[in-house]
């Protein structure tokens, strides 16, 4: 498998970060990046990265089901986490959870039709102090409620046209 | 040495190595602390927290199986608090635990039973429904039973460390975490069992056992694995007299509880349908079933007939007979027939090595020699494969003492996985290792079929050269194919010659068969031949006389590397005689008086009256039968979990070898 000159360069650079012999500290990193670029873990990445980290497939499957993050379906270019951990819980995020899932029409980790979102009820994702917080791919959300949710929703739509 | 430290284990005074774990002083100081993902030998875990243990001026519980000890530490391991930690642990592990003991493969020598018998509740406040998943079936020998399995890891550890396979992992998170195979749905990998016996519970269970006995109604034989030369104990599950499964689990023997898929399965032959159980007799061109009487009869009438007329007897012995049985043959050959032809199939040049060290017995290394010196270099053999208890120690010698490995190989084998160097190339090309192998403590030597005759001399040779103690291993395949050098003592026809000499009036064949891939050249020689199986060999035979296996003797064999163990008979198969009682039934037919054939017996006699050297047999006629982990000789081809197993007939330095099990 080949991936994009940039990409290639990172990992190329990452395998050389970790000491001889250590090579495997980089499959998670080098599989968030390989996800971002091609929308989801595919059985051929795994089987990339288990060979250049020189591990087992197994060894990187093993990781892959342990990671929420890593997801072997595609996701939508907008990935919409949102944390029902304990402080948002008490801020409103389960209700903001069911609002954007009424609001796009999917459920816990779908994906809309036009791929354009995907949804995903997750964790503590230290915004505790700005609870209810939810991550839109990279980027932090703080003291969301549904109007500003929605008017995220609207926003990422419009830009999407 | 290492400097000791002193400690305190429920007021009991400790004293042991600096660098020891909790765990391990504690069992020195005779107190139990509960364990399931700690294993001696593998790396470590802390996966289950059943070892949790109370140190003073500890915030909190500590795990025992990763704290090694300190000066002055004082561990409680009895306290409430341990227990009700304990508790709770047995708690949470019985969660989702189906209970299914009563019709568990390993109820009775389970784990989890003995930990919740001795420090559990009795009771569970979960009222929710157990999270259930279907049993799965990985290859002919392992089934995976998820909801049995306490997430421990060994399993793991085992396949990946001890083996070198690494087959399994875990996949998923929390609940619904379970074992995978490393094909998705299936294994490909050794097949030994080895994560199925280092399950505590009953998760791993194995094709040949499951469900065929409660382990309290076994009865435990302790005996030698009748396949390869490498001489792992095995301890035969016998019930009704028949074998229902084998495994180490006690560690005696010099196997530890290792065993390769032979070993642990491919007892299956014993009961086999086409086992013989009878002698049979030539009558009429065809193969008739007689009676022992008539069968012996007949033999020791030919024999003294052909000795009274001065004629030739060719004898061809085994690689899996006993010690005593290879010695009363030799005797029956020399003293009783008169005759001088007797050699068997020989698979690696022992002799070749015993007369280049000329009497330096102290250069023979030992199984245990795999395991603790510091270099090992292996010339022409794919361990893994021919020599699976071999490449076990060397693996566990590098990951327990960081052993600097040397492979020199035609071509890839697992030991490259973890080499210092390999080469590839077969003796011409060690001369390069020799700086690096200077710079070593001390070194030992495996060399395969490849390295005879004059070759041996200049390993030898260049091990001299090195200025280090050097120790040696010539490796040969079967059970017994060193004891059978050992013991040969003839200087008449040697097996090639046996086999193509036109003018043999007798040729007998005992548990060998050289008419595999041989033609006979004495077309009208009288056959008699000792199987436990109708081989090509025995199908050539005027009497075949069904002999007994090795697991259904006693006796002793050697293994490669020269260490004399004993069998023990387990299951009996009605209808078979051991080669020695066939020896001396027919020496006392003919009226010979060739001494006792109680293996004790003659064990004591060669004690007595075997000395001197070996004679040197010829380079050409040394040669590997090229047994894999899922082949053995014809063996083999009478087990069917050998032929069941997608891995066989198996590779040799990655390339297939030909044939289902030869
Ligand atoms: S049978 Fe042996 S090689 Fe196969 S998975 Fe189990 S431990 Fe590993
Ligand atoms: S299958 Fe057995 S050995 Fe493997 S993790 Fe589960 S309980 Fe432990
Ligand atoms: S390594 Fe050899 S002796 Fe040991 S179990 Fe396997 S076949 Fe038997
Ligand atoms: S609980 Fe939601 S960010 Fe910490
Ligand atoms: S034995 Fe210590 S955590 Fe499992």
């Amino acid at each position: 498998m080949i991936f994009p000159p940039e990409l290639e360069a990172r990992f190329d650079k990452m395998l050389k970060a970790y000491p001889e012999g250590r090579q495997r500290s980089a499959v998670i990193p080098m599989l968030m990046y390989a996800q971002d670029a091609i929308g989801m873990v595919t059985p051929e990445l795994v089987q990339e990265v288990a060979r250049r980290c020189g591990v087992t497939a197994l060894q990187v499957d093993e990781v892959v089901g342990y990671y929420t993050m890593l997801h072997r379906k595609p996701f939508g270019r907008h990935h919409i986490q949102v944390c029902t951990n304990i402080s948002c819980m008490l801020r409103g995020g389960e209700e903001l959870l069911a609002h954007a899932s009424k609001r796009l029409g999917i459920g816990n980790r779908e994906a809309t039709a036009d791929g354009q979102f995907s949804l995903e009820e997750v964790e503590c994702i230290g915004a505790c102090s700005w609870a209810p917080a939810l991550i839109d791919n990279y980027e932090f959300h703080h003291s969301v409620t549904p109007e500003k949710l929605d008017q995220l929703i609207d926003s990422l739509q419009k830009k999407a046209q | 040495m290492t400097d000791l430290v002193n400690l305190n284990i429920d007021g009991k005074a400790v004293k042991v190595p600096q660098g020891m774990l909790l765990i391990e002083a504690a069992k020195r100081a005779g107190i139990e602390i509960p364990q399931f993902c700690y294993y001696e030998g593998l790396t470590l875990q802390a996966a289950c927290r059943m070892c949790l243990v109370e140190i003073e001026k500890a915030p909190k519980l500590t795990e025992a199986c990763t704290t090694p000890v300190a000066e002055g530490m004082v561990v409680h391991t009895d306290s409430p608090t341990v227990a009700t930690a304990r508790k709770t642990m047995l708690e949470f592990l019985l969660a989702n635990h189906p209970l299914d003991c009563p019709v568990c493969d390993k109820g009775g020598e389970c784990e989890l039973q003995d930990m919740v018998f001795r420090y559990g509740v009795g009771e569970s406040r979960f009222t929710e429904v157990k999270y259930h998943v279907d049993e799965k079936q990985w290859s002919p020998v392992v089934f995976y039973d998820g909801p049995r399995c306490i997430l421990c890891y060994r399993c793991v550890r085992v396949c990946d460390e001890g083996l070198g396979v690494g087959a399994l992992g875990i996949i998923n998170r929390g609940v619904v975490s379970e074992i995978a195979p490393n094909m998705g749905d299936h294994l490909e990998c050794d097949e030994c069992g080895a994560c199925i016996d280092i399950c505590p519970v009953g998760a791993l269970t194995s094709g040949a056992y499951r469900y065929k006995t409660r382990p309290w109604e076994m009865e435990h034989v302790g005996t030698i694995c009748t396949h390869c030369s490498n001489g792992c104990k095995t301890t035969l599950g016998v019930r009704d007299g028949a074998i229902v499964r084998a495994n180490n689990r006690d560690r005696s023997g010099i196997n530890g509880e290792f065993l390769c898929v032979k070993g642990r399965y491919a007892f299956d032959f014993v009961e086999h349908e086409e086992r013989l159980r009878s002698p049979l007799m030539r009558k009429g061109g065809e193969l008739e079933e007689v009676s022992w009487a008539e069968a012996l009869a007949t033999v020791a009438k030919k024999f003294a007939e052909v000795k009274e007329r001065g004629g030739k007897f060719g004898v061809i012995g085994s690689n899996h007979t006993t010690n005593e049985e290879n010695y009363y043959l030799h005797k029956f050959v020399r003293d009783g027939l008169g005759g001088e032809n007797i050699d068997h199939h020989r698979t690696g040049d022992v002799a070749g090595l015993i007369d280049a060290l000329a009497g330096r017995a102290d250069a023979l290394a030992t199984v245990g020699d795999l395991y603790t010196t510091k270099a090992i270099l292996v010339i022409g053999s794919d361990l893994a494969q021919q020599h699976p208890l071999l490449s076990y120690q060397i693996r566990a010698n590098k990951r327990h003492h960081d052993a600097h490995v040397y492979v020199v190989t035609p071509g890839p084998v697992r030991e490259d996985n973890y080499s210092v160097r390999s080469v590839r190339g077969g003796l011409e090309a060690i001369g390069p290792l020799a700086d690096a192998l200077k710079a070593e403590p001390g070194l030992v030597v495996l060399f395969g079929d490849s390295v005879k005759g004059d070759a041996v001399r200049q390993l030898v040779a260049f091990g001299d050269s090195l200025g280090i103690p050097v120790k040696y291993v010539a490796l040969v395949d079967y059970s017994n194919s060193r004891g059978a050098a050992d013991v040969s003592q003839a200087a008449g026809l040697a097996y090639e010659q046996i086999l193509s000499a036109s003018d043999l009036d007798v040729f007998w064949v005992v548990g060998a068969n050289p008419l595999k891939d041989h033609a006979l050249g004495s077309q009208n020689a009288f056959v008699v031949v000792q199987e436990m199986f109708l081989t090509e060999t025995a199908k050539r035979a005027d009497v075949v006389l069904p002999a007994s296996s090795a697991y259904e003797k006693t006796g002793t064999v050697t293994n490669v590397t020269g260490e004399v163990q004993r069998l023990k008979a387990g299951p009996k198969v009605m209808g078979t005689k051991s080669d020695l009682e066939i020896f001396g039934l027919i020496q006392k037919e003919m009226g010979l008086n060739l001494g006792i054939w109680k293996p004790d017996n003659v064990l004591d006699e060669m004690r007595k009256t075997t000395r001197g050297r070996l004679p040197v047999a010829a380079p050409e006629s040394i040669r590997s039968a090229r047994d894999t982990l899922f082949t053995s000789g014809s063996l083999g081809r009478y087990s069917k979990v050998l032929n069941a197993v997608m891995e066989g007939p198996g590779l040799i330095y990655g390339l297939p070898v030909s044939g289902k099990s030869q």
